[in-house]
């Protein structure tokens, strides 16, 4: 029985979680809060899960892990940015129509109220579009290279976030919290959403926890603040990706990722369920650093996007999916030990030595775990 | 006492050898001497292959454990386990596959490894991995080696620029360089040659069999090899049936030799239609004679009244390796017509192209209504089911369930297990797809812990009963079959095939056979092309003795109406 456990959930997760769980017991012990860690730790859960939900459609469907993940991110951040500097504008014109056809609830006083939550959703109905373009133009791109393509996603990431790094500079953005001061043009390389949507899904029915307590003569803090709203658009992500990868689109995608040739055989136009895929990684790229920034506080321009697929390519892997194999489960139980780890190490670790090593640490296990994934992979 | 003039060059001592239990030759014993052309032929599967890796010593025999008997080479006793053994004790082979790099000059793969050097300082001090080449004089020695064979091609020539005749000539030239080749074997290395590139490939073999090398010489054409050698053996099912002499065999006699039908029957559990009426009415409705043009012909005339089930004409399909070159045909609702052929000639080829699979190009009429060809949909629409010979590439899923792989096609070409709204948003049914598969797991009696084991961890016999459920689940008009039996042991192929004869004869369904067995074909088929060189060699009820079905695939009779009207 135990031999079963382990091989349903493998080793890889298993030594990850005991490794995870030694940390958190060690915690206490070198003053490190215990609460405060494990709420950082769910509200990393939460910042993360969509862009490692990302992933899911294209390994489905056989295109690999999305190494080209900052291409939705980019459109997750052109939607922000744009949410920002078209804020007034947005909110003016939906007053305007709530007059125009007598809309009783869209009235001033109502967007101001909902003025947050608003911003935010008007980033993600910019972003989607754009991702969707992008997307397609990217899927376009891996059908014509099948069986290399996370080698060209990776580069199409990269080169798309250098392209970017262009385009920041010279779009005409005007908005005064987001262009350079000096030169009045030009986005800064980090921008708040302060006062624009920030915390809006961190915020909707959080759970607070203060209070102090006395053990043994000892003071104990406990300070918790459960990001409740993040993690329901989590679940409710997950749960509508979970539902289209049993629709009739979602089953033929996963028949392509497993065979393609049969895929064929059966009627199902390959090349056509391939982009579906990448749109819908790309997609969900961009909705996943919106939620990303709105907990973060910050929209990260120029080079932030550019190792961003990284973390979330080890995190689904650290969940036990493979390159062409992978469940919502496989995300959330990755999602969790992968920034677990990436919470605890640092703060037990430097409390421990008294050095900071919580970099290195980062480093060894994302790209260890990369490296040990795909080594697995085996060629159809 | 032998003396060393009687001692035969190779001698081989009851050579046997299993795959995996599975038997595939036994007690093979027969001699090869200096200068003797030897003729090996057998069908597809008839062990030749085996017995050819065994003698060049392939890694493949020693990693499946080896085989049994003895080899004697010069009347000492030898074992190879690796190709370089072989080569070392002289023996050369001309696989079917070319051995060459593209890239290279004609010399530069004759002598591969075997440069001609220039000693230098440098060389003396390290090894002759430093050496240069003397150019000039390897360029000699390929021409040598060339002119030998009879041909011209200029040693300078990259091989990539040959064609496929030339390469075939720079294999056998290699070889012959081997200052030490004694005995040289050549695999099918007529296949990709023209006529007359042929006729010039055997005047030159014989002639290396004068100067003292033997040759052991494979081929399908059978006129070649009773031309060429001295001796011929030939190979059925694992066995040596006949070591004779060429003079004292006709082509008509090795052929039949090979197809062999009596031994086979006894081996194959299903039984030639039980129902000779049958075979009648379709001898007579179909008005067959055994050559192929008469039988189109006669039956276009017959036939107009009827609707075919499928009409196909001039069909070409670019699948790789089964390339289709020219080919029509009529097949009649609720018949079960087979295609056979030797591996290579373009049998699969026809219904891979037929269900659009690879490029093809030509007319394909279903109950007279053109099909459109290159689109799998378009050919699923239609109600055609197909099952791939490459049942592991093409047939499955093997990461997923049996209910998938079951339902899979039914559910995108026909919505069908499916529930929702068409178009917007449907969800598979999972259920229902667990009661069809269980439903064929004990109708085909597939052997797995239910419907949701993953199809790869079944075996091979379950496995293609899986594609048959899958075809089945279409409800198709017509079913096209690739090597039903591929792979798959005795009792699983009588189900199989059983399966299909029910199936055909309950819901008359039209079927398709392609297989490389021809007595499969027999048994179950009521009419059965043969595909020569991707072309119909003819079309025969299948109540025919096997040796017309076996001159068919020998190409016998087209090249019999060409020299006719040359």
């Amino acid at each position: 029985m135990i031999k079963n456990f382990i091989k349903n959930v493998g080793w890889p997760r298993i030594i990850i979680a005991l490794f995870l769980l030694a940390l958190f017991i060690t915690a206490p012990f070198v003053g490190v809060n215990v609460f405060t860690s494990f709420n950082n730790t769910i509200v990393r859960f939460g910042m993360n899960g969509v862009m490692v939900l990302a992933m899911i459609p294209m390994v489905q469907a056989g295109c690999g892990l999305n190494f080209g993940l900052p291409l939705g991110i980019i459109a997750g951040l052109l939607g922000a940015t744009l949410s920002i500097e078209l804020n007034t504008e947005i909110l003016e014109k939906l007053a305007q129509l709530g007059s125009q056809y007598k809309i009783s609830w869209l009235t001033q006083e109502f967007l101001q109220t909902y003025r947050e939550p608003l911003g935010f959703a008007s980033a993600l109905i910019i972003a989607i579009p754009i991702a969707a373009v992008l997307g397609w133009f990217y899927g376009k791109l891996l059908n014509r290279v099948k069986g290399d393509e996370m080698m060209i996603a990776t580069y199409v990431g990269f080169s798309s976030v250098s392209f970017m790094c262009i385009a920041w500079l010279l779009l005409p953005y005007k908005h005064p919290t987001m262009v350079w001061g000096y030169a009045g043009r030009g986005l800064r390389t980090t921008v708040s959403v302060e006062g624009y949507w920030l915390h809006v899904l961190n915020d909707w029915l959080a759970l607070d926890f203060q209070h102090e307590f006395t053990v043994n003569g000892k003071v104990i803090d406990v300070n918790l603040a459960i990001p409740t709203g993040m993690l329901i658009f989590f679940a409710v992500m997950a749960c509508l990706v979970w539902l289209f990868m049993r629709t009739k689109t979602g089953t033929a995608m996963t028949a392509v990722g497993s065979n393609p040739e049969f895929a064929r055989a059966s009627g199902v136009n390959v090349d056509k369920m391939r982009t579906i895929s990448v749109v819908m990684s790309t997609v969900l790229g961009a909705i996943g650093i919106i939620v990303y920034e709105q907990s973060f506080g910050f929209i990260q321009l120029y080079m932030g996007p550019f190792y961003m697929a990284l973390p979330a390519v080890a995190s689904i892997l650290l969940g036990g999916a493979s390159v062409n194999k992978a469940t919502i489960l496989n995300v959330v139980v990755g999602t969790f030990l992968f920034q677990g780890i990436l919470t605890m190490t640092p703060t037990v670790f430097n409390s421990m030595f008294q050095t900071d090593m919580s970099e290195v640490i980062r480093l060894i296990v994302s790209n260890g775990m990369i490296l040990y994934a795909l080594t697995r992979k085996v060629r159809a | 006492m032998p003396d060393s003039i009687n001692t035969p060059l190779l001698r081989l001592e009851n050579i046997g050898k299993e795959y995996y239990g599975n038997r595939v030759l036994s007690e093979i014993s027969f001699e090869i001497n200096s200068g003797e052309i030897i003729g090996l032929v057998g069908e597809n599967g008839a062990g030749k292959s085996t017995l050819l890796n065994i003698l060049f010593g392939m890694p493949v025999i020693n990693s499946t454990g080896g085989h049994e008997g003895n080899l004697y080479l010069d009347g000492k006793k030898v074992n190879f386990n690796s190709p370089n053994q072989a080569l070392a004790a002289g023996i050369g082979m001309v696989h079917q596959e070319f051995s060459l790099i593209p890239g290279f000059t004609a010399t530069e793969n004759i002598l591969l490894n075997r440069e001609v050097l220039n000693g230098s300082l440098m060389s003396y001090v390290f090894s002759d991995r430093v050496s240069t080449l003397d150019r000039d004089a390897m360029r000699q020695r390929a021409s040598a080696a060339i002119s030998t064979l009879g041909v011209h091609i200029s040693p300078d020539m990259l091989i990539n620029e040959m064609p496929v005749g030339y390469k075939q000539f720079i294999e056998i030239a290699r070889e012959i360089d081997r200052k030490n080749t004694r005995l040289l074997f050549l695999d099918e290395p007529t296949a990709v040659l023209t006529e007359q590139e042929a006729e010039i490939l055997l005047i030159a073999l014989k002639k290396l069999a004068k100067s003292g090398i033997a040759i052991v010489f494979i081929s399908h054409r059978l006129s070649e090899v009773k031309e060429l050698c001295d001796r011929i053996l030939v190979l059925r099912d694992g066995k040596l049936i006949t070591d004779e002499s060429a003079e004292n065999l006709t082509t008509r006699q090795i052929a039949t030799l090979m197809v062999g039908r009596e031994s086979l029957r006894k081996e194959e559990p299903v039984e030639i239609p039980e129902n000779p009426v049958e075979e009648v009415n379709v001898d007579e409705t179909l008005g067959v004679a055994p050559a192929g043009d008469d039988v189109e012909t006669k039956m276009l005339k017959k036939k107009k009244k009827k609707k075919p089930a499928l009409r196909v004409e001039h069909l070409w399909v670019d699948m790789p390796g089964e390339t289709v070159r020219d080919v029509s045909f009529e097949v009649q609702k609720g018949e079960i017509f087979g295609i056979g052929g030797l591996a290579g000639h373009g049998k699969l080829g026809i219904p891979n192209g037929i269900m659009g699979l690879y490029p093809a190009g030509g007319k394909v009429k279903l109950f007279g209504k053109k099909l459109a060809l290159n689109k799998p949909r378009a050919a699923l629409n239609r109600k055609m089911a197909f099952v791939s010979e490459d049942r592991r590439g093409v047939g499955l899923l093997l990461d997923e369930p049996l209910d998938w792989n079951i339902t899979f096609t039914a559910m995108q070409t026909q919505g069908r297990f499916l529930f929702g709204i068409p178009f917007i948003f449907q969800m598979r049914n999972e259920l229902a797809m667990a009661n069809e598969t269980k439903k064929f797991i004990e109708a085909l009696e597939i052997k797995c812990t239910g419907p949701k084991q993953k199809a790869g961890e079944l075996s091979g016999g379950n496995q293609q009963k899986v594609c048959l459920a899958k075809a089945f689940v279409l409800r198709p008009d017509i079913l096209l079959i690739c090597e039903p039996t591929r792979g798959i042991d005795i009792g699983a192929k009588t189900l199989v095939l059983d399966t299909l004869k029910q199936y055909n004869k309950e819901n008359g369904t039209t079927i398709i056979v392609t297989s490389s067995e021809l007595e499969e074909l027999r048994s179950v088929c009521d009419r059965v092309a043969i595909v020569d060189e991707g072309k119909i060699a003819g079309i025969l009820p299948a109540s025919r003795p096997a040796e017309e079905f076996g001159m068919l695939m020998m190409g016998e009779k087209m090249r019999a109406a060409s020299a006719a009207t040359e």
